[in-house]
């Protein structure tokens, strides 16, 4: 399931929320992964005070959605959780949590990195920060992702 | 008619969220930012059409979605 948020949300009560009305009586569950993504107040060096997050309403469903079904046919998943904020954020605030359900934990670890991956390689949003001297900015890439162990 | 999106900081160059072409030329995805801006693309920039991402070079029909923006950032 995939949830655009227009306000602030509290990633753990929307696990627990979800938990109880989608999982809880599947006693096949055997491992859950949850990666919650939340505001910095920095990037390259700057500080940032705030940032504004938009998005492709409609296109960012959809790849998202896909995404989620791509990574799923390849891995051993019941469910899937995905979380992400728009509008305007202040540092700490939650911006992603994908949640995944299996039956072992070596796919919830491995779809929960890999649908985090894919969402920021290819589900349109874009992040602009309002930096400490009030400038804004639009972010132009990514931090780099998983480098393996 | 076609609709012509543009989001982040393309939406900033361009000064607007959308705009709207008729339909009667056959034309690619390139050719219609160069219809309605007179200049190349940007570098670097990606492409949908009806919400999937797309090449440069597709065609484009009557009632089509196109949409043009900078790399992702989201996550």
């Amino acid at each position: 399931m995939i949830h655009i948020l227009t306000e602030p949300f509290d990633p753990w009560q929307v696990l627990a929320d979800y938990q109880k009305t989608h999982i809880d009586g599947k006693h096949s569950y055997g491992a859950t992964g949850v990666f919650v993504g939340t505001m910095r107040d920095f990037n390259d060096a700057h500080g940032v005070q705030q940032m504004e997050l938009s998005h492709y309403p409609g296109m960012t469903e959809k790849q998202t959605e896909k995404i989620i079904n791509r990574i799923t046919d390849e891995w051993d998943v019941l469910d899937v959780l995905v979380c992400h904020r728009v509008g305007v954020l202040l540092p700490s605030d939650p911006i992603v949590m994908v949640a995944v359900w299996s039956h072992h934990r070596v796919d919830a670890f491995e779809v929960s990195r890999a649908v985090m991956e894919k969402l920021k390689s290819e589900a349109p949003f874009w992040k602009k920060e309002v930096r400490d001297n009030s400038d804004k900015h639009w972010v132009e890439k990514n931090t780099a992702g998983y480098k393996g162990v | 008619m076609i609709t012509v999106k543009y989001f982040a900081s393309l939406q900033d160059t361009v000064g607007k969220a959308e705009d709207k072409l008729d339909a009667s030329a056959n034309l690619s995805i390139e050719a219609i930012w160069q219809t309605l801006h007179n200049t190349p693309l940007p570098k670097g920039m990606l492409v949908s059409l009806n919400q999937e991402y797309a090449a440069l070079t597709d065609p484009v029909k009557d009632g089509d979605e196109v949409a043009y923006f900078p790399p992702v950032t989201g996550g």
